[in-house]
């Protein structure tokens, strides 16, 4: 019984978030635009020299994948605990966790999965090979979840706080480090012929401690947050 | 370009003053904050018990 | 002895007993930093591959060292301040953050400083510089979040929330910097001959026992503070004879 019905819960929940989040186009939309502007902006400002771009391009794109998941964290909580939903959902007799599984899924989808999709226009703007690309997408597809999930535990953490959406990187970032050198080095390890599926699967691990502990962590931060 | 043939001519100076002298003084900085707050703290708190003992 | 640790626990006790405790480790650790220093300039020797500039290490290496333990203690303070729910434990966490940062800023520059004349460059990416500067971060992370957060009692446990979940990814982050800087062909710092020479590693004790006695003054001194400002409303501190005056 109890299997289905969280299934259930969590589809419910994906459903309504996805709902609203096309509701609200434009954040999404703004949050993708920030992620091809911060990408151009690397070869403005250190030059046009395919070499060194070719180079530079699996760091430049995880960064700004990042930068973007940052921005488009501070939407995950903050409409629901501004519109008095959140609470509600903490009074619910369903799992907090799950709830927030949810929205993070959901999250994920709207925001992480338009850049995994964004990313290989732009990574062609670097030069980067067909291989390099399909293991940058990978890396994305593993590693974007991950920032979503982590990027909860802040958003959660500075719920209705001043300043909130710098404090949120402040937090964030340095915890999401790995991620970005595993990401950057499984593309890396297509060009100098190191193992790509090591990168992978330490950050499939990643995003399996991820899947265990984050909805639990977040939980617990929104209760802190919510009292 | 200099520092560096100052440098290698003068390492104790350079170990002394560049590092220790520096750590000492991050120390000395923080000793003057942690004594500051301190005295902020008990000023703050006479001013509370004065604005109380006025009631 | 359950028992008595219990009554330490409240601020109200602490505050007094931190009070005495402080020249306890305040003395002996400005006697030891004059042993260190001597020991650190005098009497180790000069080393053979780098000269006097490995003397750096007797302040570095401590700092280092410390940083990453006193971010370990302060998330211990900060779950104990969660689970049992005592004020004092999310009180001393707070106390030891700026020390923490502070220890792990002199660990980077000391850190440049003698990266300059090994490797020529003021910074250089290799696996501990780059964890002392993520662990620079968390610690600022930690301290932002409680001051970000007005009312005390979400702040402390907002920012022990975030110091749980700091002090969990340390190792995962410090494991994926190493890998990053082993890919990277990164160059560590060795030094002449596998063990290091006795009398270094005597004085590598003494300033590390140095700092370590030094922070606990201070930690004990800035929570005295933090114990003044959260309970100032109280009648007991009304009694205290630097607020009666």
């Amino acid at each position: 019984m109890k299997k289905s019905t969280m299934l259930g819960l969590l589809v419910l929940v994906i459903r309504r978030d996805l709902v609203l989040a096309m509701r609200r186009r434009a954040d999404v939309l703004t949050t993708l635009i920030f992620f091809v502007m911060v990408v151009s902006l690397f070869p403005m400002g250190v030059g046009p020299e395919m070499d060194m771009l070719r180079k530079m391009a699996a760091g430049v794109l995880w960064v700004a994948a990042l930068l973007a998941s940052m921005l488009s964290l501070g939407r995950l909580f903050s409409a629901d605990y501004l519109d008095g939903t959140l609470e509600q959902m903490m009074l619910a007799p369903q799992s907090l966790s799950m709830l927030v599984l949810g929205k993070m899924a959901a999250h994920w989808m709207s925001s992480g999965l338009p850049l995994v999709l964004m990313a290989p226009v732009l990574g062609l703007q670097f030069d980067m090979s067909v291989r390099a690309l399909g293991v940058l997408i990978v890396s994305l597809l593993l590693g974007t979840p991950i920032l979503s999930m982590v990027g909860a535990i802040g958003a959660a953490l500075t719920l209705g706080l001043r300043g909130g959406g710098v404090l949120l990187s402040l937090l964030v970032l340095p915890l999401c480090i790995p991620v970005l050198i595993f990401g950057t080095g499984a593309v890396e390890a297509v060009s100098s012929g190191l193992s790509i599926a090591s990168h992978l699967s330490l950050l499939g691990a990643l995003l399996v401690l991820a899947l265990v502990f984050t909805p639990w962590v977040t939980a617990q931060a929104l209760r802190i947050s919510m009292e | 370009m200099s520092l560096d043939i100052w440098m290698r001519e003068n390492p104790l100076t350079y170990v002394w003053f560049g590092s220790y002298a520096v750590a000492l003084l991050i120390f000395a900085i923080e000793i003057v904050m942690v004594v500051r707050k301190r005295k902020i703290t008990l000023q703050q708190v006479h001013l509370m018990r004065d604005a109380g003992d006025e009631e | 002895m359950a028992i008595n640790w219990f009554k330490y626990s409240s601020p109200t006790t602490f505050y007094g007993l931190a009070g005495k405790m402080i020249p306890w480790f305040a003395i002996p650790a400005v006697i030891l930093f004059a042993i260190g220093l001597y020991m650190g300039f005098f009497v180790a020797p000069v080393d053979a591959q780098q000269g006097e500039f490995y003397r750096i290490m007797f302040i570095h290496v401590p700092t280092s060292i410390l940083s990453m333990f006193f971010y370990l203690i302060m998330a211990g303070y900060a779950a104990l301040g969660l689970i049992f729910n005592t004020r004092l434990s999310a009180m001393m966490a707070s106390a030891i953050a700026p020390t923490g940062a502070l220890f792990t800023l002199i660990s980077l520059w000391t850190g440049a400083l003698w990266g300059k004349p090994m490797w020529g460059t003021w910074w250089i990416w290799d696996a501990r510089m780059t964890s002392q500067l993520i662990l620079l971060f968390l610690y600022l992370g930690f301290i932002a979040l409680h001051a970000s957060i007005d009312e005390p009692r979400r702040a402390d446990r907002a920012a022990a929330l975030l110091a749980i979940v700091g002090s969990v990814n340390v190792p995962i982050i410090y494991f994926s910097v190493k890998w990053w800087n082993t890919l990277h062909q990164g160059s560590t710092i060795k030094f002449s001959g596998t063990s290091m020479q006795i009398t270094m590693q005597h004085t590598l004790l003494a300033m590390t026992l140095a700092c370590w006695l030094y922070a606990i003054a201070v930690v004990l001194a800035r929570v005295r503070s933090i114990i003044l400002e959260r309970e100032r409303k109280t009648d007991w501190i009304s009694e205290l004879p630097e607020v009666k005056l």
